[in-house]
């Protein structure tokens, strides 16, 4: 029991407790809405606000330190001076069916010269004729004064010999896929690429700073299965997935391995999923076919299902510069988005003169340069399968072979020293060179070009001297 | 090509540029020009949207289901916009780009969407092609050895450089550049474009700065993204916005990590095509110095019209060629050929020879344009001032400033620097850029007009392109068309300049 005294002060408690809640009532009631904001300011700064460390901004007499302490990288490394690259042959005379070396003439298995065309008389006549009514250089992009009616009628042959509606041409092989692609395919679309595609298209992909999709090569399985992942995710974003642009980019035959696209398949799947093909047929372009028409004749597509299809003057033709045909509502575009096309100069119009004649050539009536290719690309291919430690890659049509050594003996230094040994006896073949910051490097090997006029003799010697240099090497 | 002068003219690097304010009534008309093309634009679009009219152009095979291939937006300008004045470019020649040019006349019946040509040759005075001293030409002793190099060398080799397609000639161009320049090696490519678009990353990569000036070309553009480094622009020009820009990149190091550059490149051009304006290029030199910093030049449009012996603006600014470090040109303006080349170091040279995605790649370039290079380069090494080479670099010198102080007295507001051979004189708007090409044409002139998105909105121009094979016939011809035209468009309206009529303006060059 509380004494009095307590039970007192808890009743003054009791009452001083109550006149204080009887002067809530009567206070103003912003007076009570800003003490409650104070109250809960004062909970935040001490449990939620976390200090701020103060940065102190630097003095100039710090800046200037930092900059004379930077020191760059020298603009280039050091150079190793024995680099293949910085020993090259140096060549004199035509490169064609045989080359002079130091002196020495031998047959050219290097060179990407297909149809001999490099040094044909009729297309040097045609040349020169050009030179006397045009000079050399265009002086001008397409747009300022550049577009010359050589270039129209070269653009109109090739859009007929295509069966097309359209045709373009670029200045440089190498820039011709590596403008085109980024003129169509922009941010956020989708690419799907063959792995195996060479440089030029990597670098148009990377240019075009698109979403890649890489499929193993020549593996539609992989293909399909990427195909699927896209679908799954369109069928959740339907909206976002009618703005996003589809292309597949393939080679028709790829350089770096040989081998045909199965095209038929692709074709159908593009039906399926909706996607655009892109194909390049730079090799296949004059090679492949009864007349040169590239993959879509060997595989006899309807070449409208292609939608773009781009290529190279300086394989075949044997000129410099690079082309696409398809539909005037694909090709159009390019005139004013691809940017090798509107910002660099035109081909020089002696150029575009021998690529004229060498269609011309090509469409002859009873010309047959096409089919014999093909028939001595499968007799080469017989001969060379016969060799033994040799792995043979690419299709028995295609007139470019890539040869590997078996086993783990297949190094950049043997083939070296293969191509070597048949440098001094007379033949001339290449190790295919390639920059280390390809997507996918391809495995060392000897890149083997067939001329069309390379007779069977030669192709024997060809695979007697590569099965000395064999035993040569691996002794 | 008559000689005006047949001692050299004196060359003094002027620091003077001169860009004048854009008048207020030229501004105000402009916008209301692009504010009227736009709403009819939107009109005939609608008009096309609902079948009223006719889609012109052409339609896609694939069946429906794709996604479009173009956004409309996209092309909006370009239908409603440069369709109509599409007769103003790609307009086909069929002879030989010199100083006068035959051009192929073309008609069309609705209104540029297709052209038909009549088959008849319009000859024209040439202002538009990049023929600065004058050697594109279909005859004379340089053909003789074009057409000798076909016969001997073909007119290709089918193979890369790193492989089998080097010829003995394209290692006598390479040290004919070197010589030609003041440098200790040089290495040529095929195309002006890639040199740059592919050699840049053989430079920079991640981790590397680029600084890169406002209005540098496509070409330098592409290759500075394909390399990965960070790219910081910086104002035309404007030397202590660069100065700043390096300042604050060296102190705050690479963006989130702050680790230091690895290396800080400038890239810059000697003459801008759309500006005619000079690189400053002491001054360049001098912050690149105090900030270790590398330099990147590129001569696409000096390199021979520039300098008192040809050799570009190192030349015109007396400068020492050692002290830039990648010096880049091509071979189409100056050299009437095709190609690029990199000029410097031996290291930089062998680096780019084992690095260069062109060597690894491409094929390599065209004897016979090859041997014309070489046929002019050994025309412009030659310092003796009765031959060739000179008569045309002292040419192409006078006409540049008879021709530049004649237009800006005329009253034409002019840009750019007083030496350079590329002239544009500011028209503002799109339909002046189409109606002075169109009325220069019916007097027999042709010259080349650009608007957006070349240069900037209001900006349109029509850009003179000088040459060594001009007399001064052809340009008092072009001068007084330009005044009759100008008056016709109301173009010449220069405060600084007063206009005043042609003859009135003939003074002695210096």
């Amino acid at each position: 029991m509380g004494s009095p005294a307590n039970h007192d002060n808890v009743a003054s408690l009791a009452t001083d407790f109550y006149s204080l809640l009887e002067s809530f009532k009567e206070t103003p009631f912003y007076h009570l809405l800003f003490e409650i904001f104070l109250v809960l300011t004062v909970l935040w700064l001490i449990l939620f606000r976390k200090p701020r460390r103060i940065e102190k901004k630097l003095t100039e007499k710090e800046k200037q330190e930092l900059i004379d302490e930077w020191q760059p990288e020298p603009l280039v490394p050091p150079v190793d001076a024995n680099h293949p690259a910085l020993n090259v042959r140096v060549l004199d005379g035509i490169v064609g069916k045989t080359i002079e070396i130091d002196g020495k003439k031998s047959l050219n298995f290097a060179t990407f010269n297909f149809l001999n065309f490099v040094g044909n008389p009729r297309i040097t006549d045609k040349a020169i004729q050009a030179v006397q009514k045009y000079g050399v250089g265009s002086c001008g992009p397409r747009g300022f004064y550049g577009t010359i009616d050589i270039h129209l009628e070269l653009e109109e042959r090739l859009a007929h010999f295509f069966n097309c509606e359209e045709g373009i041409i670029y200045s440089y092989g190498f820039s011709t896929v590596a403008s085109i692609i980024p003129a169509y395919s922009k941010r956020n679309d989708i690419l799907f690429v063959d792995e195996g595609v060479h440089y030029a298209i990597q670098k148009g992909v990377e240019a075009s700073r698109s979403t890649v999709k890489w499929f193993r090569h020549n593996d539609i399985s992989d293909l399909e299965r990427l195909l699927v992942e896209q679908d799954i995710h369109d069928k959740k974003n339907p909206k976002k997935a009618r703005t996003l642009r589809r292309f597949l980019i393939i080679e028709g035959l790829y350089m770096n391995y040989g081998d045909l696209c199965p095209l038929p398949r692709m074709v159908e799947l593009k039906y399926q999923y909706k996607y655009r093909i892109f194909m390049d047929e730079s090799v296949s372009f004059g090679t492949i076919g009864q007349t040169g028409r590239g993959v879509t004749e060997y595989y006899n597509i309807d070449r409208r299902k292609i939608d773009l299809i781009s290529s190279s003057l300086e394989y075949s033709v044997g000129s410099i510069g690079g082309f696409a045909v398809g539909s005037s509502f694909v090709v159009d575009h390019q005139r004013l988005s691809a940017q090798g096309y509107c910002f660099s100069a035109s081909l020089p119009p002696l150029l575009a003169a021998a690529a004229i004649e060498a269609l011309n050539i090509m469409e002859e009536e009873d010309t047959t340069l096409c089919d014999t290719l093909m028939e001595k690309s499968k007799r080469l291919h017989q001969k060379l399968l016969d060799i033994k430690g040799y792995l043979i890659v690419g299709e028995d049509i295609s007139p470019l072979k890539h040869l590997r050594l078996t086993n783990s003996q297949n190094t950049v230094a043997r083939l070296e020293e293969i191509v070597e040994f048949a440098q001094t006896r007379g033949i001339t073949i290449t190790v295919a060179r390639y920059l280390n910051d390809e997507h996918r490097l391809p495995e060392p090997s000897i890149r083997l070009i067939l001329n069309v006029e390379m007779t069977d003799e030669e192709l024997e010697f060809l695979c007697t001297v590569l099965q000395e240099a064999r035993v040569k090497v691996t002794v | 090509m008559t000689v005006r002068d047949p001692t050299p003219v004196p060359e003094h690097p002027s620091l003077e540029e001169v860009y004048e304010a854009t008048p207020f009534s030229e501004a105000f008309w402009t916008y209301v020009n692009y504010i009227i093309l736009n709403i009819f634009g939107w009109f005939r679009d609608f008009l096309r949207r609902t079948r009223i009219e006719n889609r012109k152009g052409s339609a896609e095979y694939n069946p429906s289901g794709f996604v479009p291939l173009y956004q409309s937006y996209e092309s909006f300008y370009t239908r409603n916009v440069y369709q109509r004045i599409a007769d103003c470019f790609n307009r086909p020649i069929g002879g030989v780009p010199g100083g006068k040019l035959d051009l192929m006349e073309r008609v069309t019946e609705d209104y540029n969407w297709s052209f038909n040509f009549t088959g008849n040759k319009i000859t024209t005075i040439n202002l538009g092609s990049y023929n600065y001293l004058g050697f594109a030409n279909n005859n004379g002793p340089i053909a003789d050895n074009v057409i000798e190099s076909i016969k001997e060398n073909g007119l290709a080799t089918a193979s890369s450089t790193q492989e089998f397609g080097n010829l003995k000639q394209h290692r006598k161009l390479e040290s004919l550049v070197a010589q030609f320049l003041g440098t200790e090696d040089a290495i040529a490519f095929g195309m002006g474009f890639a040199t740059n678009a592919l050699n840049i990353s053989s430079l920079c990569g991640k981790g590397c700065l680029i600084l890169s000036d406002e209005l540098n070309h496509t070409s330098l553009v592409l290759g500075a993204r394909l390399s990965g480094a960070v790219i910081k622009v910086y104002k035309h020009n404007d030397m202590k916005h660069l100065e700043r820009l390096l300042r604050d990149s060296i102190v705050s190091g690479q963006p989130r990590t702050h680790r230091p550059w690895q290396k800080i490149l400038i890239i810059v051009e000697g003459v801008y095509s759309m500006e005619g304006s000079l690189c400053k290029l002491p001054e360049l030199i001098e912050l690149k110095k105090k900030y270790r910093a590398y330099l990147y030049l590129d001569e696409a449009h000096s390199i021979g019209a520039m300098g008192s012996r040809g050799r570009g603006v190192v030349d015109y600014w007396k400068c020492d060629v050692n002290d830039v470090d990648v010096l880049m040109g091509t071979f189409t303006k100056s050299f009437a050929a095709a190609g690029g080349y990199i000029a410097g170091k031996k290291e930089l040279i062998d680096h780019i020879r084992i690095n260069s995605h062109a060597c690894a790649y491409a094929i390599s370039m065209s004897p016979p344009v090859v041997e014309q290079i070489i046929s002019v380069l050994n025309l412009l090494i030659d310092d003796d001032e009765t031959r060739e080479g000179r008569k045309r670099i002292n040419q192409l010198a006078w006409n540049t400033r008879y021709f530049r102080q004649r237009l800006s007295k005329m009253g034409f507001i002019v840009y750019g620097h007083p030496h350079s051979p590329v002239v544009p004189a500011l028209l503002y708007s799109p339909s002046k850029i189409a109606a002075f090409n169109r009325e220069m044409l019916k007097r027999g002139v042709s010259v080349v007009t650009v608007g957006f998105p070349a240069t900037p909105l209001v900006l349109g121009r029509v850009r003179f392109c000088l040459s060594a094979s001009h007399t001064k016939e052809m340009l008092d011809d072009v001068l007084k068309y330009a005044e009759e035209v100008g008056d016709l468009l109301n173009m010449r309206q220069s405060k600084l300049n007063p206009k005043k009529p042609f003859h009135e303006t003939e003074l002695i060059a210096h």
